[in-house]
């Protein structure tokens, strides 16, 4: 075992770890936003952790095909893609007018709209 | 048995996937079930990058690559038909 090896291992370890916490805050968070928030964000976190020990575990294999090329473009792929869709989640959840939870205290976006900074989502 | 800290990793991700189908199927709200159903296709794109490092066939990273792809597209959708958009 190569030290390269046991970096990608560590690196894919740490981020399975992280997405297996995401999927605990998606199971025990009280609020559809927590669960937007802590299932795409932690999610995102996990997912280029291990593409990149998968990366590091791939370097081995270097001569036989291209492997460090398609991680790259899978790593800038999941950082692009995975935030605009948390965004367009949350944002058809407001329009669909789900109550937030007890716990919550801050909402911006209905300051925002009560003092004409923004407009409200379209729910039809 | 080299790799055991892969096959460790592999079972994290198994139990994030059954974590994700528990929130998938008694979800409240519709967009509980898009946010389960997009943690599910992440984690399963690093299962797809595992077993292609497994079995030594560079050629699954394309498979995780369009599946990708898709899924966001299909996010994207379902997020603005339930929003009133389409």
């Amino acid at each position: 075992m190569t030290y390269v090896k046991l970096v990608g291992e560590l690196f894919l370890l740490m981020g399975s770890f992280s997405l297996f916490v995401a999927a605990i805050g998606l199971l025990r968070m009280p609020d559809v936003y927590n669960r937007v928030q802590t299932g795409t964000k932690a999610s995102t976190l996990g997912a280029i952790m291990s593409f990149i020990g998968i990366g590091f575990l791939a370097i081995d294999h270097w001569d036989e095909t291209n492997w460090i090329g398609r991680v790259i473009v899978l790593i800038v792929f999941i950082f692009l893609t995975n935030p605009v869709s948390s965004h367009v989640l949350m944002r058809a959840a407001y329009a669909m007018k789900i109550p937030l939870s007890n716990v919550t205290s801050v909402d911006k976006l209905k300051e925002d709209i009560e003092h004409k900074v923004l407009e409200e989502p379209i729910d039809e | 048995m080299s790799n055991i800290i892969i096959y460790i990793a592999l079972a994290l991700l198994m139990l994030t996937l059954i974590a994700g189908l528990i929130r998938f199927v008694k979800g409240p709200s519709i967009v509980d079930r898009i946010v389960a159903f997009d943690s599910m296709t992440v984690t399963s794109l690093v299962v797809i990058g595992v077993i292609a490092y497994l079995s030594n066939r560079a050629i699954y990273f394309d498979v995780a690559v369009v599946y990708g792809l898709l899924s966001f597209l299909g996010v994207i959708i379902v997020a603005k038909y339930i929003q009133g958009g389409l």
